[in-house]
């Protein structure tokens, strides 16, 4: 048996990244796009049931958040679109057909700048193209046993963004980084809730391998339902490690599309290349071309917002933050907006930055909620943070105040009133606990004397755990020195 | 003698006068489909629940409001079941829609409704509107009044049959590729081709959407325009209707051909025209001359390409058009399937009859990788190239005249052995429906006792000039008062 030598395998992923738009009515007929939690079948009408006679009439806005997503992605807009039927049978597709885009998409050309461990990449995007989504299936239990399949429709004809990206991306760890900002500029143009979880936005990946170095390109397999960052990031890890392993053994990848379990943290194969589906494309009949005008696509630009990258670079420059702490802030649009608000009510940016991204973070991750969903607003964090940065509460009273308000919904400055909280800042209150510790800790003034500057902090501490904190500490320290006098040289 | 041989406009002169009522002619309506209909069996279901309620209805819209309401108000209409009905089952003549119920009701058919039309029934049509016979139903022969042995013509055939035996006054059919034409021509009434996009196709079971179009049949030309004008116009739920206005069907009906270039297509006459067709075609031409048209013979020279074009283009819209057919939501469906394979396989096998089951292999195949290119990109071209010819054709000419079809009305079960004799029987409609112009067909004779239509076919939007055409033809032959010998078969 002879041993294989061993190569440096290169990773080439690309993604195909499927997100439902936010309209308010499906993509060919006006029954609601937001099918969550309604009974089963009842978000449907004859063209979503896909009935006999029944026709679909685009919808507009679709058109527009995908011309949108697609200038967001740096894409070409043809002024020549259509929509093309890709046929195939399953229960979950009522008319036997999707209705989606082959040879004329909504856009091509496009590329994401994405940032990976501290460098930038710039994978292709190919196209976005618009179509609907397919209805659900439900079984008893796992579908292999199911003594029946229940089809519920609430979902057909959702509007649902295709975005192709080029093999652009060489390991998982770039192919999570590019679907986390793909997702990102997908909230920041509010075209898409960003939800994986409930499959609002899906992601199957296309990887091959090849000798580093190489151009060419390796028999590639597809790679489908991981429903996270992680599990992307854990199936293509798995099938780097699967692909290589064979490829060492001296055999050959099977090209395939191949299923991420969860479960098992594997892929398991669903469906070689002999079964590929013949889709038989051909243009949909029963809707006219689109022209899409230049006076159109530029108004759409015009009414792009700011995106990841400017806002963060501009986080960076107008703030004077951390490159890490303006990503951190400027991971979703509410986390940016709640930010500025707060800057806006007159808190020094720093100030605002460490107490949005530690403890009011801290606070909305425990109870899952985002910055802009929590009691606590951005005037009220204003109005703390700024009784902070006046020297009248303490740091650690203004934490307790924040985590009270964000449970209560109540004011932070009027929690701090009702409560006391304010700093003691009375000289003669805070003197006579001064000469008190000092009379507590001979030990410790006879050491700051002894020229232990350091020896001052534990003097410091004592008067403040002797007033649970609230003492100001700036007066605490300069009472201290005068009665201590020079510490000597 | 039945009230139902009245013309439309002369029926709503006396619902205006409250001569006659609305439920008067209802009831006329659906005794005489029981009385004759079992011997001609152009009725699927009758609706008479229905029609009582929109008679009744029609009585006080007209008591009400005489001058306001529409001439249609109170008038007896059958649909092709291909058009869904709201309520009344829609099976396309196929059992895989057996027992289906529609939610909705056609635009087409809500227009109609809307105005006060009443409905009789559904009418038998080939399965799917696939076929130029009527012989395709999956449920019942559908005769020909004239000649009981013979075929009424396809696929609208139940429409052409309840309007020439005088069931109903006027039906809704669908044309394809000659559908509405074609019985029109055998059973000798008017049968309307609108220019495509003229009417709505939202609710029409779709055979080849980028082909069909819904249309009228009915005794006369004006009945005609009155339907057409009726249920055309631009519809929210079909991207493919046209915007421009409709305009007044009517207005110019009168306006004779005096002037008119009318364009004979040297083409068509070389399909092989049986003797008697031709002979009442030249007759007709004649008339037309002496009329005051102006007539010339021009060239469609992709004519010969059109056949086997539309046999790509229309069966691959099939495959697509009824893979929705897939016993899930509606149909009897498969019990006990093994997998879900087998469910398709036995739903779709035991619902469709041979010849869609024919059109959908074809179509399956033509837009299969491999053979998209050389099937249905190539008929696409030449369908282009069609729509050129007719576009260049009235650059020259007013009208184009033709027969209707090759040939009267052949016997049951003469073609039905040879798939490639019956498709040829649509070769002169078809081309219309490729480029899309609207064409109607108009009693024209009768060739050795058999009914014989001229087909005119107008520009894209050129409904007024085909009309006026006809109306010329019919003025001067009244064909329409000749009801089919239907004393053999009342019950």
């Amino acid at each position: 048996m002879s041993v294989a030598t061993r190569v440096d395998w290169e990773a080439v992923i690309g993604l195909e990244v499927h997100a439902q738009l936010l309209t308010r009515s499906k993509m060919f007929c006006s029954c609601r796009a937001d099918y969550l939690g309604l009974p089963p079948n009842s978000n449907t009408c004859p063209t979503c049931l896909g009935l006999p006679g029944a026709l679909p009439v685009i919808n507009r806005e679709a058109v527009r958040m995908t011309i949108r997503t697609a200038l967001a992605l740096n894409c070409e807009i043809p002024e020549f679109t259509k929509f093309d039927r890709k046929n195939y049978f399953y229960p979950d597709l009522p008319k036997g057909y999707q209705i989606s885009q082959y040879d004329l998409p909504l856009s091509r050309n496009g590329w994401l700048e994405v940032e990976v461990e501290g460098r930038t990449v710039r994978p292709g995007i190919t196209r976005v193209h618009l179509e609907e989504d397919a209805g659900s299936l439900h079984h008893a239990g796992e579908i292999q046993n199911s003594p029946f399949s229940l089809v519920d429709l609430n979902r057909a004809g959702v509007p649902l963004m295709e975005i192709v990206g080029e093999p652009d991306l060489r390991s998982p760890l770039e192919a999570r980084a590019y679907l986390t900002t793909l997702r990102q500029v997908l909230l920041y143009i509010g075209v898409n809730d960003g939800n994986m979880e409930e499959g609002s936005l899906r992601c199957d990946a296309n990887i091959s391998l090849r000798p580093r170095g190489s151009e060419g390109l390796g028999v590639k397999v597809e790679v489908k339902n991981m429903n996270s960052f992680r599990s992307l990031q854990r199936a293509l890890e798995f099938e780097l490690r699967r692909q290589s392993e064979l490829l060492d053994a001296g055999g050959e990848v099977a090209q395939e599309t191949r299923g991420w379990s969860e479960a098992e943290q594997r892929t398991v194969s669903q469906r070689s290349k002999e079964e590929a589906q013949e889709y038989r494309y051909f243009p949909e009949p029963d809707l006219p071309p689109l022209r899409v005008s230049r006076e159109q696509v530029e108004e759409i630009r015009s009414q792009l917002p700011e995106l990841p990258p400017a806002r963060r670079a501009r986080f960076e420059s107008q703030y004077q933050l951390a490159p890490q702490l303006a990503g951190l802030l400027t991971a979703r649009p509410q986390d940016s907006q709640y930010f500025e608000q707060v800057v806006g009510h007159g808190v020094s940016p720093q100030l605002a930055a460490n107490w949005q991204s530690q403890e009011l973070q801290g606070l909305c991750n425990a109870a899952n909620l985002g910055v802009e969903e929590c009691r606590v607003g951005p005037a009220a964090l204003a109005g703390l943070l700024r009784l902070l940065e006046e020297g009248k509460i303490s740091s650690r009273s203004a934490k307790e105040v924040l985590a009270e308000a964000f449970e209560s919904g109540r004011d932070p400055a009027q929690l701090v009133r009702s409560k006391g909280l304010g700093l003691i800042q009375d000289p003669e209150q805070l003197g006579q606990l001064v000469e008190q510790a000092m009379a507590r800790q001979p030990q410790a003034v006879a050491d700051f004397q002894a020229g232990k500057t350091q020896a001052l902090r534990s003097l410091v501490g004592l008067v403040m755990g002797m007033t649970k904190g609230q003492a100001d500490p700036v007066l605490v320290d300069r009472l201290l020195r005068e009665r201590l006098g020079s510490p000597q040289a | 003698m039945t009230l139902l041989e009245e013309p439309i406009p002369e029926l709503a002169r006396r619902l205006r006068r409250r001569q006659v009522s609305a439920v008067e002619l209802a009831r006329e309506s659906l005794a005489q489909v029981e009385r004759i209909d079992p011997g001609l069996g152009a009725f699927l279901r009758t609706t008479p629940e229905l029609a009582l309620a929109a008679a009744e209805e029609a009585d006080r819209r007209l008591a009400a409001d005489p001058e306001g309401s529409s001439p249609l108000c109170g008038i007896p209409l059958a649909y092709k079941d291909v058009l869904c009905t709201e309520g009344v089952e829609t099976t396309a003549a196929s059992q895989i829609l057996r027992g289906f119920v529609p939610p909705y009701s056609a635009t087409a058919v809500a227009r109609l409704n809307a105005l006060g039309a009443v409905p009789i029934g559904k009418v038998n049509c080939d399965e799917f509107a696939m076929g130029s016979s009527n012989e395709n139903s999956s449920y019942q022969t559908t005769r020909n009044p004239w000649e009981l042995d013979r075929v009424p013509g396809g696929s609208s055939g139940g429409s052409a049959v309840a309007v020439a035996s005088r069931l109903v006054c006027a039906a809704l059919g669908s044309d394809t590729g000659g559908s509405i034409r074609l019985p029109a021509s055998f059973t000798g009434v008017v049968g309307y081709k609108p220019t495509y996009g003229r009417v709505s196709r939202y609710g029409l079971i779709a055979f080849a959407s980028s082909l069909d179009q819904v249309g009228p049949l009915t005794k006369t030309v004006e009945e005609a325009a009155l339907v057409l004008a009726a249920i055309a116009g631009p519809d929210p739920h079909d991207s493919t209707t046209l915007q421009e206005p409709v305009g007044d069907l009517l207005a110019g009906l009168e306006q004779g051909v005096r002037g008119l270039r009318l364009g004979i297509p040297r083409e068509y006459l070389e399909v092989g025209i049986e003797a008697p067709v031709e002979r009442v075609f030249e007759s007709s031409v004649e008339l037309l001359r002496g009329l005051g048209a102006e007539i010339s013979e021009i060239s469609l020279p992709t004519t010969e390409y059109a056949l086997a074009a539309y046999y790509v283009i229309a069966p691959a819209e099939v495959s697509s058009n009824l893979a929705r057919m897939d016993g899930v939501r509606f149909g009897p469906g498969a019990e006990r399937a093994q997998s879900l394979r087998q469910a398709y396989e036995t739903a779709r096998h035991r619902g469709f009859g041979p010849e869609v089951r024919r059109r959908i292999a074809l179509g399956t195949y033509a837009l299969s990788s491999g053979y998209y290119d050389a099937y249905y990109l190539r008929a696409q071209k030449v369908r282009t190239l069609v729509a050129q010819d007719f576009a260049q054709a009235f650059e020259k000419v007013d009208a184009v005249i033709s027969p209707t079809a090759p040939t009267a009305a052949f016997r049951l079960g003469e073609r039905t052995a040879d798939p490639l004799a019956m498709y040829a029987t649509d070769i002169l409609t078809l081309p219309a429906n490729l480029a899309g112009v609207s064409g109607i067909s108009v009693p024209a004779g009768f060739a050795e006792g058999l009914p014989v239509g001229l087909q005119v076919l107008g520009p894209s939007l050129g409904e007024a000039m085909c009309l006026r055409v006809a109306r010329a033809l019919e003025r001067e032959l009244e064909i329409w008062r000749q009801a089919p010998p239907l004393e053999r078969v009342a019950a």
